[in-house]
């Protein structure tokens, strides 16, 4: 009797964890069903390396919002990861107990702002002082990048520093022993022997990067033009969908559809290279 | 004590099982009851939304529907009575004239600029030739040296079509134009950066931003209902026949008095004394 209920239980769990794996099926056959026929028609090429998005006039190239992605998560991580990685070692290695109370669930706090309060505060401080003290039209890369490194923060800061307080205690000690000073200790041996997760924690933030949208919308600008500085206004794939959707029907919406195909990918590409870096270890 | 876990565990799961797929159920047997169909123009929607959502307040047995499309698969629905009412943000074409519609109200368009700005009046060519690119300074327009910050509106977007069509021809918007998603974020970027331009519907101009004369003509209402002021388009209803039944107690309620305040408060421009039909 006991075996019976303890298999009915097993199979219940099964079939709600079943369920998960399903949505994930579902919403990826959907996308590549709206997206893919668009890609064929177009070409990937064309579709990929195409430097024109007019959908009134049929022509889709998402080039300049690739490059824009990748130049907004670039900065985000230039920003973002020294901030991230200084914290960390300061919580480990040098905050007073009271301080790291304090500060842990603080950065937390960070990670439950919604984005699109992020993205006010960015068009109401930022982008003005952008505007102010760079010059151009202050929704720029640069704003881009400094709201999504403040959003990357908490991940990057937490998982580091967890990897950084697994190391065995020993090592410090028998570094300190051996007459390195605390911040030769940090760097020369803490830092690198925690490097694998640090690396994963970094991969991480930049995959929350990529795929944030509601924030970069309202302080990035989203030209569809290729940026030319980090003063220039630009468009990433997410902010392509989310801007356009509303009013998009027919090849238009199958277009937005596509480009979620080719987030997709770009997504699963740095989650396969997270996962490959935390298994290496 | 651990049985008695198991149990209330299976309990709990079968319980939001049973929900779950009750709510299913429930779901795709919901009765399916037509109204009156109204379907067009993305611009025209939000109104009529509002409009019908008021009326549904009034006439609780009548449910109305109303559905996008863009103007031109309203006016082809209303011809081929697929919507007892077709919603259009631009004025019939010669061969859809046989049609019946109604205009219910006029959307003005505003170029805004910055109150800091010192350019008041453009000429419609010279706002052409910013949004294309060919002017990129200020002082090419008789205002200080300093770039000109071009904020456009979505691809898709109703004002945006409307704004093409009115403004830019056959010509393109630059892409390197800043794209906002809302009338609202384009006034606030408007209102903050002293270098920019943009467009917004007339009715949501405000005092943190200015909107330019074109061709000499101030952008009022009393501009747009007197003709003067170009940069309008009608929101029309179109039906294959004249409405009867439901779909004229609808139409008089949106021509009503009521029905015009709501309008107005939206920011539209509507006529005093009925339409000029």
């Amino acid at each position: 009797m006991k075996i019976k209920k303890d298999n009915l239980i097993e199979f219940i769990f099964f079939l709600i964890a079943l369920t998960t794996l399903t949505v994930l099926a579902v919403i990826t056959i959907f996308i590549f069903e709206e997206g893919l026929p668009l890609i064929n028609k177009v070409g990937v090429l064309n579709f990929i390396f195409g430097m024109k998005w007019a959908p009134s006039q049929g022509i889709y190239g998402i080039f300049p919002m690739i490059v824009g992605t990748l130049s907004v998560t670039f900065g985000a991580a230039i920003i973002g990861v020294p901030v991230a990685l200084c914290c960390a070692i300061f919580l480990t290695e040098f905050a007073p107990k009271q301080v790291r109370l304090f500060m842990r669930p603080a950065i937390q706090l960070l990670a439950g702002i919604p984005s699109v309060v992020y993205g006010f505060w960015g068009l109401t401080f930022i982008v003005p002082l952008i505007r102010v003290y760079l010059g151009g039209p202050g929704l720029s890369i640069l704003a881009g990048s400094i709201i999504l490194a403040i959003m990357i923060l908490p991940t990057i800061i937490s998982i580091s520093e967890v990897s950084l307080l697994s190391l065995p205690s020993l090592y410090k000690q028998g570094s300190l022993a051996l007459g390195a000073t605390h911040w030769q200790t940090i760097f020369h041996l803490l830092l690198p022997s925690a490097k694998t997760g640090i690396m994963a924690a970094i991969v991480l933030g930049i995959g929350r990067a990529i795929g944030e949208t509601m924030a970069v919308i309202m302080v990035l600008g989203n030209a569809v033009a290729l940026p030319q500085s980090i003063l220039d206004p630009a468009r990433t794939l997410t902010t392509n969908i989310g801007i356009e959707m509303g009013y998009a029907s027919g090849e238009h919406q199958q277009a937005l559809f596509a480009t979620g195909i080719v987030l997709f990918v770009l997504i699963m590409i740095i989650n396969s290279i997270a996962q490959y870096i935390v298994r290496k270890r | 004590m651990v049985k008695i876990t198991n149990q209330k565990i299976i309990r709990i799961l079968s319980f939001i099982f049973l929900i779950s797929i009750l709510s299913l159920v429930s779901a795709c047997s919901r009765p399916v009851d037509v109204g009156i169909i109204v379907a067009g123009s993305t611009s025209v929607q939000p109104f009529s939304e509002a409009l019908a959502e008021e009326f549904m307040r009034q006439y609780p047995d009548i449910i109305i529907d109303v559905q996008g499309g863009g103007s031109s698969a309203g006016i082809k629905s209303a011809q081929t009575n697929t919507a007892d009412i077709g919603m259009s943000s631009r004025d019939l074409k010669e061969d859809e004239q046989a049609l019946w519609s109604v205009e219910i109200a006029r959307d003005g368009l505003a170029v805004i600029i910055n109150p800091n700005n010192e350019v008041s009046d453009l000429t419609l060519k010279q706002v052409q030739d910013i949004y294309t690119g060919i002017y990129s300074n200020w002082n090419q327009l008789g205002g200080k040296d300093a770039k000109i910050h071009v904020i456009t509106r979505e691809e898709g977007s109703g004002t945006r079509s409307a704004f093409e069509s009115l403004v830019m021809g056959d010509l393109e918007i630059d892409p390197r134009s800043i794209v906002q998603d809302s009338n609202g974020t384009v006034r606030q970027l408007v209102g903050d950066d002293p270098n920019a331009i943009g467009y917004v519907s007339l009715g949501l101009v405000n005092e943190k931003v200015k909107a330019l004369e074109l061709d000499g003509v101030k952008a009022t209402h009393d501009n747009v209902i007197n003709g003067t002021y170009n940069l309008s388009r009608p929101f029309l209803f179109v039906s294959s026949t004249e409405p009867t039944g439901n779909a004229k107690l609808f139409i008089d309620f949106v021509l009503s008095d009521e029905g015009k305040r709501l309008l107005d408060d939206e920011g539209l421009v509507t006529y005093e004394n009925g339409n000029l039909e």
